[in-house]
């Protein structure tokens, strides 16, 4: 009896794996390895359809109507630098919520700010909202400067890119506090560092292609 | 000598390992071995389907002017026969095999995630069923399984066929990248103490890169997808010529998919038939490094090549003439897999069961469609061919030829172990010669009824266009094919019940899978074997086939598993709960997320009905049960 306790009990705790590497992390690796074919294909798209729109409103460019309504250069590059700031940020606040996780109880860590995982968890998740409403505030913008997904290849293009890059942001984000709202109820210790780190891995890579999004389609005429 | 025990070693309900049996235990199984056979019976049934197809449109095509169908029920059939025997077919068949066989052949108690796997599978059955009963309504996809936009834009193609087709392929995609996840997970992390990467058997490896292909090449028909049902239901602009749109967007992306597509179809069967060869030749695979490194080129230059299927929209000469290379390149390592393949049979004590022969035909008529297929690699001839039955005996060759040849030896071959007893093997021989004579009868004539000029696709023709003979040659072709799956089919349910009993070796080969009792208990290895070569089994049976290949001592001290042991023949009977051995609960989570997954597709289909309000609570009810259901799934404990 006893023994098969201990065998039982063995295998709860140290599944063998042929890399050392849980398995969920491996598979959140494989997971990126696709998005990233799915975020070439959208910005692909998009650059492939850069120009070739033949009514505005344009990107970088302004454009008189044949009415002779003036629509201006739609992208506005300093308000959409702040988003980025605040994606940025909030990588830097997952990494933080890494920290404090893997170091629960230790020296340092213990009863200050720094191992507070539920305040980094949901810092980086607030930050992520943030970045979304910059996006809601920025789509309306565009829709009021009459941009809407119908308008042209630039408009569909670009509002399909976005999106869906803001759709990865809100899955983030519920990510974030499911794990935050996990955290509140039970904390997390060292033993629940990989789902923190599955979902920072997740978190990371959609702010990298904020980057190339931020590079590609805004900073670059 | 045991030859007349009644019922396999391992009979499961008898042994009382499972106490599963009935519907519900079918539905909530997370057992990869019972979601392979899932896998196998309904792409079966899909392929039988598909075949029904094809055989109403040769019975159309046999003579001139004929009206058998529809025209418009035509384009819906030949849509239809494509989409089911790839996306619903043969993939399937594939994933059946990659389920039973890939922890088998690594030596892992089930895949990485094994509810993961349930839901691969409820999203196809389902997205199967979703894109396949339009038919009966007289509503199915229309566009051709490559459903070229701007033709299937809203203007072009109204109505709900290509609906039905943009959101089954979402579906099935879905299923496939959750699989593809699975899969590449597994090989990586639950490999067996020494099953490093170059011992890996090589269905496993040619598996391997399919996943790797999968994941790679299915995000970007998503995308295009989602072009496309944006375009539909949104009134985006992305295939809109008018709106300044590129006419070739939707090729391009359809191809840089669809030709890895073909390599996904094809490198299982060349898999399986790695395994076969050197088990009826009774020696080990000739070249195993070369097989692997060329399946991998394989892979690699899959992504190089998709435009030589657009050599007549006009790309330039530079375009066409890379794409013309690449396509020759690519035929290198398809070349050196077919000579390691004889190479492992020259020599060898060969056995010509059933499997084998599947095997050799495989060999035999893949290659045929491979030197048509670098035929058309060439730009000039293949604007002669493109387009025409030419292209349809080519492709016809290399995934029945191939794909379904490999398959079917693979459905020969692994039986036993499936089920613990043997497929006839008189019925499998008359299995065999009808369906290599009829494929043969079928496809070949079409290679002449191309280059004389009949387009692809085309619903009816005139006589006396040197077609006639033929056409007709080929639907008889077709006739006998159905008559030979139907002597399948027969064998099948036949020996399921009362074939030869099999013993754990059903065919003498080498690898982890037959060492354990057929058919397998649910946990598959009572201990988890440490592996020191390729061929474990012949190491313990025959060492002097595997005296040549590489080995290494066994490295029990680095082993942290307690169940590690080196490789033997296990005979036990035992349960898993007696062996210590923690198994996965059983759940139904997967199969409600799969079905508020379809759900969320299917309600969309209102919006084209001005029913707004009816396609937004079916969304995103569904949506909602999604998600509620992948919570509950995550927050319950897997074993």
């Amino acid at each position: 009896m006893a023994s098969a306790a201990a065998v039982a009990e063995h295998h709860e705790h140290t599944h063998y794996t042929t890399t050392g590497l849980d398995n969920r992390k491996v598979a959140i690796w494989a997971f990126i390895g696709s998005e990233c074919m799915l975020f070439v294909s959208l910005i692909s798209t998009y650059l492939i359809y850069k120009g070739k729109s033949i009514v505005g409103p344009f990107p970088h460019e302004t454009w008189t109507a044949p009415d002779g309504h003036k629509f201006n250069a739609i992208l506005n590059i300093p308000v959409t630098t702040q988003s980025t700031f605040v994606l940025l940020m909030s990588s830097l606040a997952m990494v933080l919520a890494l920290e404090a996780v893997e170091n629960t109880g230790k020296p340092g860590y213990a009863g200050k700010i720094r191992g507070n995982a539920s305040f980094w968890l949901g810092f980086t998740a607030v930050l992520g909202m943030t970045f979304l409403g910059y996006q809601a505030f920025e789509f309306t913008s565009f829709v009021h400067e009459g941009l809407t997904i119908h308008t042209n290849l630039f408009g569909s293009s670009f509002f399909t890119l976005t999106g869906f890059h803001g759709a990865h942001v809100t899955a983030g984000v519920l990510w974030l506090l499911t794990l935050m709202s996990i955290s509140m109820k039970r904390g997390l210790t060292q033993k629940d560092a990989l789902l923190v780190d599955i979902c920072a891995l997740y978190w990371h890579f959609v702010d990298v292609v904020w980057i190339a999004i931020f590079t590609l389609v805004y900073l670059i005429k | 000598m045991a030859t007349t025990a009644a019922t396999p070693t391992f009979a499961p309900p008898a042994a009382a390992s499972y106490e599963q049996s009935g519907i519900w235990s079918w539905i909530t199984t997370v057992d990869h071995k019972r979601i392979g056979a899932l896998y196998l019976y309904t792409a079966l049934f899909f392929f039988m389907f598909g075949g029904l197809e094809a055989g109403i449109i040769r019975w159309q095509l046999a003579l001139p002017n004929q009206h058998v169908v529809s025209a418009e029920m035509y384009n819906q059939l030949f849509t239809m026969h494509g989409t089911t025997m790839i996306f619903l077919a043969v993939m399937p068949l594939s994933a059946a095999f990659f389920n039973f066989l890939i922890p088998l052949q690594i030596g892992a108690r089930d895949v990485a995630f094994p509810r993961l796997n349930a839901f691969s599978y409820w999203v196809y059955v389902l997205g199967g069923t979703f894109m396949t009963l339009p038919i009966f309504f007289g509503n199915a996809p229309n566009g051709g399984w490559f459903g070229y936009a701007p033709l299937t834009t809203m203007p072009y193609a109204p109505g709900l066929n290509i609906d039905f087709w943009v959101m089954g392929l979402q579906i099935l995609g879905i299923s496939s990248l959750a699989a593809a996840f699975n899969f590449i997970t597994t090989i990586i992390n639950m490999r067996a103490p020494g099953m490093t990467l170059m011992r890996m058997p090589v269905f496993t490896w040619m598996s391997f890169v399919v996943q790797f292909l999968l994941v790679l090449a299915f995000p970007v028909i998503t995308i295009a997808l989602v072009f496309l049902l944006f375009d539909r239901f949104f009134g985006t602009n992305f295939y809109e010529i008018a709106a300044g749109a590129d006419p070739l967007l939707w090729q391009h992306l359809f191809w840089v998919f669809g030709h890895p597509e073909v390599y996904i179809l094809i490198l299982p069967a060349f898999g399986i038939v790695s395994e076969i060869l050197p088990t009826f030749s009774r020696k080990p695979l000739f070249g195993y490094n070369v097989v692997v490194y060329s399946g991998i080129m394989i892979g690699f230059l899959g992504f190089g090549v998709w435009a030589h299927h657009m050599f007549a929209v006009g790309m330039g000469a530079t375009a066409d003439t890379i794409f013309a290379l690449t396509t020759m390149l690519i035929g290198i390592p398809t070349g050196v897999k077919i000579f390691n393949w004889i190479a492992t049979m020259w020599g060898g004590q060969i056995r010509f069961a059933t499997p084998m022969k599947f095997a050799i035909g495989l060999i035999a008529l893949f290659t045929i469609g491979g030197i048509s297929g670098v035929m058309h690699s060439s730009p000039p001839a293949d604007l002669q061919q493109t387009d025409t039955y030419f292209v349809v005996a080519h492709f016809h060759y290399v995934l029945f030829g191939g794909s379904i040849m490999g398959i079917m030896g693979g459905i020969y071959f692994y039986f036993p172990k499936i089920t613990g007893r043997y497929m006839s093997e008189v019925l499998g021989t008359w299995h065999f010669w009808t369906t290599f004579i009829a494929m043969n009868l079928t496809f070949f004539p079409m290679h002449f009824s191309g280059m004389l000029g009949m387009p692809r696709r085309i619903y009816t023709y005139d006589a006396g266009q040197g077609w006639d003979t033929f056409n007709m040659i080929s639907s008889v072709g077709t006739a006998m094919l159905i008559a030979s799956t139907l002597i399948f089919v027969v064998n099948f349910l036949k020996s399921r019940k009362s074939g030869e009993v099999a013993p754990n070796d059903a065919w003498g080969a080498g690898t982890l899978e037959w060492s354990i009792p057929s058919p397998p208990p649910d946990y598959n290895f009572a201990e988890i074997p440490v592996v020191t070569s390729r061929y474990p089994l012949w190491d313990l049976k025959h060492p002097e086939r595997t005296a040549g290949i590489a080995h290494s001592a066994p490295d029990i001290m680095t082993i942290t598993d307690a169940h590690a042991v080196p490789v033997h023949e296990e005979t036990g009977h035992k349960t898993a709960a007696e062996l210590g051995i923690p198994m996965p609960f059983n759940t139904v989570k997967p199969a409600i997320a799969a079905a508020a997954l379809v759900g969320m597709f299917a309600g969309l289909l209102f919006m084209h009905q001005n029913k707004f309000a009816v396609a937004m609570t079916i969304t995103i009810g569904s949506a909602m049960l999604f998600v509620g259901t992948l919570y509950a799934w995550l927050t319950s404990p897997l074993e």
